[in-house]
């Protein structure tokens, strides 16, 4: 079978189920989260995974059956069938703050650049590739109510994802996405 | 003749009402608890020097001494959504719970979609209709922004809608908020009143009832229904609720919103409406600084 553009596909739950050629698996999203950024498991395993349009996964909240054929299901996530696997800016925005590695936390001044969508040389040493990019504001409870304990006992409870950048020879470039980018 | 003048009988303080209707509208943003608990939002857009005013009735609605909310950290972030007061009014009447699947009927650019994502602690199934293909693209980013995962977006005629493909037979709870001669935003669109009037209002009524009387068949028995405008006129307000109530099986009840409001119509120049339209609410200008609004809510029986 292949990959059809126009209607939400569940991902299967590991490759010996995969019917689809190339398809991310929900074992393999899960994982993804876990290993490159140090998100628990239990963070994700509530949420459905999803492939519309081809490598562009998507994690709904709800369940519905497999095949729906509607605009937009959930939130998009992450863009498979690449070497690389990048989050969306969405999905670092709204999960990122469970991450415990490859966050990269800037400066006022870069923060304000990298919304801008500007590349910066910044210095990293850890892994190249995509990262997480977080900045500190206001403390006080993240997310909803029920993970507040969690989320705060995580992390630096200031600490807040802006996106995702992409980290090569000193510098981090911005994917925030045009229609999100803001001049402060 | 002026649009409003017709309104005269049946606005309390009607001088008052002219006068907030000239007027432009406070910032108001809301803020968005899938993102961030309220407080975190207040304390930073205080960290940026733009003053808040939390609203009593509703603490997520915030006055904000800026007129360029969109350009402050907590919007970058979702953590707030610049929404009109009254404009939050029916999601919080329709008040679904946690899981519940829900339909927005007409919900371009998002605004009422995200506070219902919100209200539904990002659970269950909402599905957010509208059919202009070019208003979607914002309810899309706007519902991404805010970080919703429950909802899904459709682009088809709500009055043709169906439940095919969620695998459900129901909705626990619909929103019709439905187009209008939008009357009600004539502080911020100087140019709301240039098309409005009695025959604007009887031409847009026929579709309004036909959402409406989607909404109530695809919602369980039990379910809820809430229907809103943003205009004054009582042709796509109380006369609208009238027509389904004789032939479907939903009737109006009681709801409280904390906010200075107007008891619905029963009667309007030769016509009277069942004197359960009195349960429903009318929202002026010159009653809480907002633009006006209508809101009835529905209870589906067998």
């Amino acid at each position: 079978m292949e990959n059809t553009s126009h209607r939400f596909e569940r991902l299967p739950a590991s490759a010996d189920e995969r019917d689809v050629e190339g398809r991310a698996t929900r074992e393999a999203v899960l994982s993804y989260w876990t290993d490159r950024f140090g998100v628990p498991r239990d963070v994700l395993t509530p949420y459905t995974f999803w492939e519309k349009g081809a490598g562009k996964i998507w994690i709904a909240a709800s369940d519905v059956p497999d095949g729906l054929e509607v605009e937009s299901f959930g939130m998009t996530f992450l863009r498979t069938r690449q070497e690389h696997w990048k989050p969306t800016t969405n999905a670092a925005q709204r999960f990122g703050r469970h991450a415990t590695r490859n966050v990269i936390d800037l400066s006022p001044t870069d923060a304000r650049a990298f919304v801008a969508g500007e590349d910066r040389e910044i210095e990293w040493d850890g892994e190249w590739g995509y990262l997480i990019a977080a900045h500190d504001v206001a403390d006080g409870a993240a997310e909803t109510s029920d993970d507040a304990d969690r989320a705060s006992a995580e992390s630096n409870a200031r600490r807040e994802p802006l996106g995702v950048g992409l980290y090569l020879h000193g510098e981090l470039r911005s994917m925030i996405p045009k229609g999100r980018r803001r001049d402060f | 003749m002026d649009a409003l003048e017709r309104y005269e009988p049946i606005v309390d303080d009607y001088a008052a009402f002219r006068e907030a209707c000239g007027r432009s509208l406070p910032s108001v943003v809301r803020a968005n608890g899938i993102k961030a608990d309220p407080d975190r939002a207040v304390a930073a857009l205080e960290d940026e020097g733009v003053a808040v005013t939390r609203r009593a009735w509703n603490p997520s609605i915030l006055e904000v001494d800026t007129d360029k909310p969109g350009n402050t950290w907590p919007y970058f972030h979702g953590w707030i959504h610049g929404q009109e007061e009254v404009s939050a009014i029916p999601a919080r009447v329709l008040d679904p719970e946690s899981g519940d699947a829900v339909w927005d009927t007409c919900a371009a650019p998002g605004s009422k979609t995200t506070q219902l994502a919100d209200l539904l602690d990002d659970t269950g199934l909402l599905v957010a209709n509208d059919d202009n293909l070019g208003r979607l693209s914002a309810l899309r980013s706007n519902a991404e922004r805010l970080g919703a995962t429950c909802v899904a977006v459709t682009n088809e005629d709500a009055r043709r809608f169906t439940t095919d493909g969620f695998g459900i037979d129901a909705f626990d709870a619909v929103l019709a908020d439905v187009p209008c001669t939008c009357e009600g935003t004539i502080r911020k669109n100087a140019d709301a009143l240039d098309t409005v009037g009695r025959e604007a209002s009887l031409n847009i009524a026929a579709l309004q009832t036909d959402i409406l009387r989607r909404a109530i068949r695809l919602t369980r028995e039990g379910g809820t229904v809430v229907y809103s405008t943003c205009t004054f006129a009582p042709e796509e307000n109380e006369a609208v609720v009238d027509a389904v109530l004789d032939d479907e099986p939903v009737e109006l009840v009681d709801f409280s919103v904390d906010l200075a409001h107007s008891p619905g119509l029963t009667a309007w120049n030769e016509e009277t409406y069942d004197d359960s339209l009195a349960r429903a609410k009318r929202f002026y200008p010159h009653q809480n600084d907002t633009g006006g609004f209508f809101c009835a809510k529905l209870e589906v029986g067998a």
